[in-house]
């Protein structure tokens, strides 16, 4: 038996008996609102068919997730009209919550197929469009104040209303201060990994400390940089240089210390010198460790630099953004903010990925992953 | 010799090294950054000054661009032994603030990333819905939610720890679920199938064979995370304005120019992250022993 298929019919059926809203004295029901009934009737039937065909695959997986996404607009349309849906929309919520199990079939049935990368996309999107759609819904149709909690397309709206002082502020923050201080710390970092391999000496005192360092809320530095080199980017790419490096060094420590001795005696049997072992061997070697670090570093960096901006900017940043316009209430241009940096955060990170993946094809992880 | 041998071979002699030669490198800085004010100083006083007594000066200035270790030092030994650690102006005080906020977030953030890490490890759509996100989770800059979430909560009447706890549970709660869906799925097939021959349910499988085997990683990912987890409170204290706590000293030190203020916070906190990670090291150490793992 199909449980979740099953509870969303029964919730749905549930749902159609009992108030979705009301308008100043009386209920409002289904049939009240066409636009509302044919999306979610179109979805139940959806719902039906695949309950008594049991079908499994690409075909009835991609058909119940157009039964969700269709189901999905007759909450959206609802809300829409001046009315009320508070706790009193029974029907509403009741729909909701069977959509829910409705959406979890789905990616239940999108999960079990046995795809490549695009399925890998597929089931976490629907599941982000999800939560996204819920929060969509609670908040607008409990009204939530948008002091406490924005609706994405409050948010939407706030992004593109905005779009020069947005665009302004990832200048000033990601382009001058992140991408300057990632750039600079993590070279010192690689550079001085490198000397110190050299040196057994300092490498037996160093990689101690820089373990230790990585219990050290480094980020408290921030109100001393800003001291010292002032309120522009400098100071926040400053702030980005001392918390890149140790994770850099210590990686690029650990990568340059993967070779086996077995290629190193090889790498002497061809009398290579140091230079040329390092450059085809021990480095290839420790790019998976370094690619680690960049990949630590780099959501480091934009912690950092937003931190930074709270002791101190130019009327100009993100930072300074979210935290001027939490004081005036205009919470929607802060999640906007806030949205902008998650994109850039994540694009960073994914780019840095991506070509860990084409720098490192010949690593056991990919590898596997391909055959 | 063969003590010495074994000093300068080990680490002992190598780290002793690089720490005094940070400390060297520390007090020549104290010099070089502190001077441009103090020869100002003296052509503004006419004073007449040599070198001698212009290091003196720079490693004893009320508000130094960078203070000289032993100011910090004595500072320290003045808000955290002079002072009664109920006084608002001891360390100890805000470093236990601090401290609350950061334990509490970490148990929280710890029960949510374990309870993640059982979701995703039986439900194979949670893992595969659900574990993206967890990742892309951490690409986010989550501190900038920082003042949202203390100003949101605020609004509603909640105050103190928790706001701050929620910032904590935030950051830790990543290193736990990864570390835990590798400790959960460590058991290999053989040892699988055995308790499959012997007929164990899940939960028989899960409490008897998959938590076992992910202790050594659950503790692992506990001391990263502690550590980040005293990052988010420090960082939850700075937007409620310098009330209290290890953030709140580094804030009204920028304010007010105490550079000697911010630095001995800074190094209170450091050695507060060093504990925090060493008894979770030491918890480990029992756990693990008492286990029967050989360490």
């Amino acid at each position: 038996m199909d449980r979740p298929l099953l509870a969303f019919l029964v919730l749905t059926l549930l749902a159609l008996f009992l108030p979705i809203g009301s308008v100043g004295e009386g209920d409002l029901y289904w049939a009240n609102s066409m636009g509302a009934l044919i999306p979610a009737l179109i979805s139940a039937l959806i719902a039906i068919f695949q309950l008594i065909r049991k079908g499994s695959g690409p075909v009835p997986a991609i058909l119940v997730t157009i039964g969700v996404l269709v189901g999905a607009n007759a909450p959206l349309t609802l809300i829409a009209a001046d009315s009320s849906h508070s706790f009193g929309a029974l029907g509403l919520w009741l729909y909701v919550i069977g959509l829910g199990f409705f959406a979890w079939r789905a990616m239940e049935m999108m999960s079990a197929i046995k795809g490549g990368r695009i399925i890998s996309l597929v089931v976490p999107a629907l599941f982000g469009m999800w939560l996204l759609y819920l929060w969509q819904v609670i908040t607008t149709g409990f009204q939530i104040p948008s002091v406490l909690l924005p609706s994405p397309s409050l948010i939407w709206a706030a992004i593109l209303g905005n779009g020069d002082i947005l665009a302004g502020d990832f200048y000033q923050t990601f382009v001058k201060s992140v991408l300057s201080g990632f750039a600079m710390g993590c070279g010192s970092g690689f550079l001085v990994a490198i000397l110190v391999d050299k040196v057994p000496f300092m490498q037996r005192g160093l990689l101690p400390l820089g373990s230790l360092v990585s219990a050290i809320p480094i980020v408290g530095i921030a109100p001393i940089m800003v001291m010292w080199f002032g309120f522009d980017w400098q100071s926040k790419a400053a702030v980005i240089v001392v918390m890149t490096f140790f994770p850099m060094l210590v990686n690029t420590l650990a990568g340059l210390d993967a070779t086996s001795h077995l290629e190193k005696d090889l790498m002497r049997s061809y009398a290579a010198s140091y230079f040329q072992t390092l450059l085809f061997v021990r480095l290839p070697n420790a790019l998976p460790f370094i690619f680690n670090a960049l990949k630590i570093n780099s959501t480091l960096a934009l912690i950092g630099a937003i931190v930074a901006e709270f002791f101190g900017t130019p009327i100009v940043g993100m930072g300074f953004r979210i935290s001027t316009e939490v004081g005036r209430m205009n919470v929607d241009i802060v999640w906007a903010t806030i949205a902008i940096a998650a994109v850039a955060g994540s694009a960073f990170y994914g780019i840095l990925a991506l070509v860990e993946r084409t720098l490192t094809f010949w690593h056991p992880s990919y590898r596997s992953a391909r055959g | 010799m063969s003590l010495w041998h074994r000093l300068y071979h080990g680490k002992t002699i190598p780290v002793l090294a690089v720490v005094l030669s940070l400390v060297v490198i520390w007090y020549a800085g104290a010099v070089y950054l502190n001077k441009d004010t103090l020869i100002s100083n003296y052509e503004r006083n006419n004073v007449t000054w040599y070198t001698g007594k212009l290091i003196d000066d720079a490693w004893s200035m009320e508000r130094p661009i960078l203070p000289a270790p032993h100011q910090i030092a004595v500072e320290i030994n003045k808000t955290v032994f002079q002072k009664k650690i109920t006084s608002k102006r001891s360390l100890v005080y805000h470093a236990w603030i601090t401290t609350s906020a950061t334990l509490l977030g970490f148990a929280m953030g710890g029960v949510l990333g374990i309870l993640l890490a059982v979701g995703i490890v039986h439900v194979r759509t949670l893992d595969r819905s659900l574990m993206p996100w967890v990742i892309a989770s951490q690409t986010i800059p989550i501190l900038a939610i920082a003042p949202m979430i203390i100003v949101v909560l605020g609004n509603m009447g909640i105050t103190g720890l928790l706001p701050k706890s929620i910032i904590s549970m935030y950051l830790c709660f990543f290193p736990i679920t990864i570390g835990m869906v590798k400790g959960l799925r460590s058991p290999d097939v053989l040892q699988l199938d055995l308790m499959r021959t012997y007929s164990a349910s899940t939960s028989q499988i899960f409490w008897k064979l998959r938590v076992p085997a992910s202790i050594p990683f659950l503790f692992a990912s506990l001391k990263v995370a502690v550590a980040i987890s005293l990052v988010g409170a420090i960082v939850g204290e700075l937007p409620t304005g310098a009330v209290a706590g290890i953030g709140a000293r580094l804030l009204s030190g920028s304010y007010y120019g105490q550079t000697i203020q911010i630095w001995s916070a800074l190094i209170v906190a450091s050695v507060l992250g060093m504990l925090l990670v060493y008894a979770a090291g030491v918890i480990e150490k029992l756990v693990m022993t008492r286990m029967g793992y050989r360490i």
